[in-house]
């Protein structure tokens, strides 16, 4: 594959099919659970038990890309980028968090602060939601106090899942190339210098340091 | 990967805390919904916009239907069957269900899911006036209903119906029954779950046996009495 000398490789074949199988799973659950639980869209469709099952068997399946992608060396080293943090990540959450007084921009590795914690936030309400789920589920696996709290949980949390997406989603509406980099899984050179600085600096054929 | 994949482990440790965070939560989520829904009931009623009413355990009832759409059906144009083991199989109008002895009962609606509604006003005909007017055969031991959406159906055994507190209701609020909540007529089991009251109640049959309702064959218990039965303990309604 011949691409031109500034474009970068950000995402593989792989990463990109985790994302969008994930991305469609997320959308079917949040689009079934809105249906289930909004009154005014509850009349529109009725069909509960169809709701429930399609809602039911998205939420087993969505922890399932991102584990079969455990497999893919790409994979696990993105990981291992979005688990650590280091002082650079330090300095751009705080600089984000005074984005009024603070110039930009804050360099960021492949992935900047914010988007670490985003994954790491919606990776454990994965989870959460698929305990509570289950304790839903299969009602005779827990004892009635402990049905109502996950009940309670995965209502509340499925709010906040709601907000998450839905930033993550105005995130990528106001940045056209990260767009292009989920997709194709190449990005320009320049957007990555202004965007993801620490990483283009140590990408093959970046710039040596100064 | 440089000193970008090096640094403390965050990620995972936001991930473990929201483990510990959502088990917390289910060990106490039961005592701080009962705290919210207070604090919710407040808020709602002060908010012009409705938008609270959208929080989880906020007040009032939810629409639940198995069917495709909300079926429609005029005043006019509504019937009731009653057949089956029965002397006098009888169609009725909603005209001549209203010209019958009126019961006017207010009590809470329990959902087998968690919500409740506190004092609503449900006005219909006894199911047990009902019953004496078409003659029980005594072979008939319980009752069937059936639905005009075509899915929906519900059972009761002989005596549960003949409880004061069974109604075929045709007013909610004081208000004739809307097409969401199951108008022009539905049932009205008050001391039961809220899934017994089948909405857009269209045909009841005397049967010689229980025969399970649409939610009862996905695992509901078929005697559905608050707080004694789906392994919950509401307060009773009735």
């Amino acid at each position: 594959m011949s691409q031109p000398p500034e474009a970068l490789r950000r995402f593989t074949t792989a990463e990109r099919w985790i994302h969008r199988t994930t991305a469609v799973l997320m959308g079917i659950a949040l689009i079934t659970a809105a249906f289930l639980y909004l009154p005014a869209l509850a009349e529109l469709v009725g069909r509960r038990r169809l709701l429930v099952t399609v809602h039911e068997w998205t939420g087993l399946l969505l922890p399932l890309p991102l584990l079969a992608g455990l497999a893919f060396r790409a994979v696990r080293a993105d990981l291992r980028r979005l688990n650590r943090f280091n002082t650079h990540d330090r300095r751009w959450l705080s600089a984000a968090l005074r984005y009024r007084t603070v110039p930009r921009p804050v360099p960021a590795g492949k992935f900047n602060a914010g988007q670490k914690l985003y994954a790491a936030l919606v990776a454990g309400a994965v989870l959460v939601m698929l305990g509570t789920g289950l304790m839903m589920w299969f009602t005779h696996l827990a004892p009635l106090v402990w049905r109502t709290g996950a009940t309670f949980v995965h209502d509340w949390l499925a709010l906040v899942i709601a907000i998450l997406v839905l930033g993550h989603i105005w995130m990528a509406a106001h940045d056209p190339e990260a767009r292009r980099g989920m997709r194709t899984g190449w990005v320009a050179r320049a957007w990555a210098r202004r965007e993801h600085p620490l990483w283009e600096k140590e990408s093959p054929g970046g710039e040596p340091h100064p | 990967m440089g000193k970008d994949g090096s640094g403390a482990p965050v990620g995972r440790r936001v991930v473990l805390g929201m483990l510990g965070l959502g088990a917390a939560g289910v060990a106490a989520g039961g005592y701080l919904q009962n705290g919210l829904d207070n604090l919710l009931a407040s808020v709602t009623a002060k908010d012009p916009t409705g938008l609270s009413g959208l929080l989880p355990g906020g007040q009032g009832f939810r629409f639940y239907s198995v069917a495709d759409s909300i079926p429609h059906r005029s005043a006019a144009d509504y019937r009731l069957t009653v057949d089956g083991l029965v002397d006098r199989p009888t169609t009725y109008t909603l005209e001549r269900l209203q010209a019958m002895p009126r019961t006017r009962l207010v009590r809470d609606v329990q959902c087998v899911t968690g919500w409740r509604v506190p004092h609503y006003a449900f006005t219909g005909v006894r199911l047990a006036d009902l019953l004496a007017a078409v003659g029980v055969r005594p072979e008939a031991k319980a009752l069937r209903f059936t639905c005009f959406d075509g899915v929906y159906s519900e059972s009761l055994t002989l005596d549960q119906a003949g409880r004061p507190d069974m109604l075929v209701a045709y007013e909610m609020d004081d208000k004739p029954v809307t097409a969401a909540h199951g108008g022009p007529v539905r049932l009205y089991a008050a001391p039961m779950y809220f899934y017994k009251s089948a909405k857009w109640l269209s045909g009841i049959t005397l049967t010689d046996r229980v025969q399970p309702g649409y939610w009862e064959h996905y695992g509901y218990d078929v005697d559905a009495w608050v707080g004694r039965s789906n392994g919950r303990t509401d307060v009773p309604t009735s």
